[in-house]
């Protein structure tokens, strides 16, 4: 329901303001100069922003129920890091403009790189600590990958560009970006969704869980390779987006009884529910040069997960 | 003293890191019997049972049912195996009953709908345990021996043949540990074929069919427990002397003073 008035809003909100009625009317008809600007600039935009949202949080669902850690995130596997180090080095060495269809093309390659990288390093049958500790390390590597590149721009015009798109925007996105991204991002949600029963399970502790029947090696990998395509081709597309991973399952633990396999369905919903309003917010205030939805997500998040930690700490003496 | 034999070792060693942890472990746990596995830190004792639970590899046969244990997939394992291991891990606040109805997931079908079987086995499982009070609490604000007691609940409602326990009892004040033995020999006196790990070797004496003396990664010695729990045998392999105490015509050993 709030998706559904979430979802208008952000089809009404821009430049050219549109009431509701307008704007459902240039949706559903396509008619006159709303309907362009309705259906080629912001549906698109719209679709992405719930897509992307509703990746973010399951993907944060998802590693905080597999590594049994409220403090997980999407960025933990060091995917979404390639994913901005691939694109950025195709901006910048000038193969593709920052806005074409080149950029996320390379960043899911380099997500599926690092994943690749990952199962290789970490081999059949690695402990949670080798994953975490190589995860790690490839995102250090192409955090350092794509700074390097930004000091060797050709000009500074291109690095200036390529670190806008690594701040995360969803600025003219169009049905084309929609469709590279929507069939990763699908698959992404049903990898997750295969493994989320066995989150529950694990609360348990790994031994028991595989003594109830859950493959430890299999879940594990699921769960890396559906965070990485999910997230690598999430930020390929829209650049990095921090934090909503993270908060999206918190903010809902508490509905499901801190239950780590009925929170997915939730997160997922309320990552969606964020990134569309923070993409609203960025179009709504005022500026010179629109916000990026990633500096407002993470400003405004940060905020209200400290506030968060601060209540839960008050409330209830928890332990792990 | 014949009842069939469940689950069954022969010869069974484990290596980790190349170390070799279990050798040749011969071990028969038949339906209606609780059997207990003592010896002193790093014996092997909770490699044995993890291996008996069949989540570690192992050379040698252990067979289930007369079947390789291999030869079963996760899930049929774990419908006829439950493993609690030391500690009663519980990774997030969630309710008692949840908790609990986990025990039944090797059960469930791909959407954990829960079956009436399924409540009734947690139903009974909280019963056993005497935690039909606490099923709607919060797991992580329980007690040590409420958590104790949870756990084992937990393993129980999987109402699989085999249970094996790792330490059960360690950290719980006195009343507990007796609770805690009494839901296992109930258990094994059901038609379980029960394994737990003790260190209290008058719990042991208390409440064994059958002990399992295990030193340095060797089963050394195995049988009833006065066969098992001498004051010679317990000198040499924990280093310690006993002083025998008659309880209820069981001849119990309390430790005395390291040697």
């Amino acid at each position: 329901m709030l998706i559904a008035v979430l979802m208008l809003v952000s089809l009404m909100v821009g430049p050219a303001g549109l009431s509701p009625r307008t704007a459902l009317a240039a949706l559903l008809t396509g008619d006159g100069a709303p309907g362009i600007i309705v259906r080629e600039i912001r549906l698109p935009r719209t679709l992405l922003a719930a897509l992307i949202g509703a990746t973010l949080g399951l993907s944060g669902a998802a590693l905080q129920g597999l590594l049994r850690n409220p403090l997980a995130e999407p960025a933990l596997f060091g995917a979404p890091q390639a994913a901005a180090a691939a694109a950025s080095f195709v901006i910048a060495f000038g193969f593709v403009p920052a806005t074409s269809l080149g950029a996320p093309v390379a960043g899911i390659f380099g997500a599926l790189l690092s994943v690749g990288g990952l199962i290789l390093i970490a081999g059949r049958r690695a402990s949670l600590t080798v994953i975490l500790l190589a995860g790690l390390a490839l995102a250090s590597f192409a955090g350092a990958v794509t700074a390097l590149i930004l000091n060797l721009a050709p000009n500074p015009f291109i690095a200036l560009e390529v670190a806008f798109w690594l701040l995360g925007s969803l600025e003219d996105r169009s049905i084309e970006h929609l469709v590279i991204a929507a069939p990763f991002l699908l698959a992404s949600w049903i990898i997750l969704g295969l493994t989320a029963r066995s989150f529950r399970v694990l609360a348990l502790g790994e031994d028991a869980a595989a003594s109830l029947g859950i493959v430890l090696v299999r879940t594990r990998l699921m769960v890396v390779i559906g965070v990485a395509l999910g997230v690598g081709s999430a930020v390929a597309v829209a650049g990095s987006i921090g934090f909503v991973g993270l908060v999206a399952p918190h903010l809902v633990r508490r509905f499901v009884q801190s239950d780590p396999t009925r929170v997915m369905l939730p997160a997922a919903l309320t990552g969606t529910a964020l990134l569309l309003a923070a993409d609203i917010a960025v179009r709504s205030v005022p500026s010179a040069n629109e916000l990026k939805v990633g500096v407002v997500t993470a400003l405004i998040g940060v905020p209200v997960f400290l506030a968060m930690i601060l209540n839960e700490r008050r409330t209830e003496g928890t332990e792990s | 003293m014949s009842a069939p034999v469940i689950l069954r070792a022969d010869d069974t060693s484990v290596s980790l890191g190349g170390r070799s942890i279990v050798e040749r472990a011969r071990v028969k746990l038949r339906r209606g019997e609780l059997a207990v596995l003592v010896g002193p830190n790093g014996a092997g004792k909770t490699t044995l049972i993890r291996a008996l639970a069949g989540l570690l590899p192992a050379d040698g046969k252990i067979s289930l049912d007369d079947k390789p244990l291999t030869s079963f997939s996760p899930r049929e394992r774990a419908r006829r195996i439950a493993y609690l291991p030391q500690g009663n891990v519980f990774h997030w606040p969630m309710p008692v009953e949840t908790v609990i109805a986990l025990g039944r997931y090797p059960h469930g079908d791909p959407f954990g709908t829960p079956t009436d079987e399924d409540r009734r086995a947690v139903r009974a499982a909280l019963k056993a345990t005497g935690t039909e009070g606490l099923a709607k609490r919060i797991v992580t604000t329980l007690s040590g021996g409420e958590r104790a007691r949870v756990a084992l609940a937990r393993a129980l409602a999987t109402q699989a043949p085999v249970l094996l326990v790792d330490e059960p009892t360690v950290s719980l004040d006195p009343r507990h540990q007796l609770v805690v033995m009494e839901v296992l020999r109930d258990a094994a006196r059901s038609g379980c074929a029960v394994l737990a790990v003790l260190h209290d070797l008058s719990l042991a004496a208390r409440f064994a069919n059958h002990v399992l003396l295990m030193q340095e990664g060797r089963v050394v010695t195995q049988g009833e427990v006065k066969e098992v729990l001498t004051e010679q045998r317990i000198a040499d392999v924990f280093g310690i002397s006993t002083h025998m105490l008659d309880l209820d015509g069981t001849r119990v050993p309390i430790p005395q003073w390291p040697l």
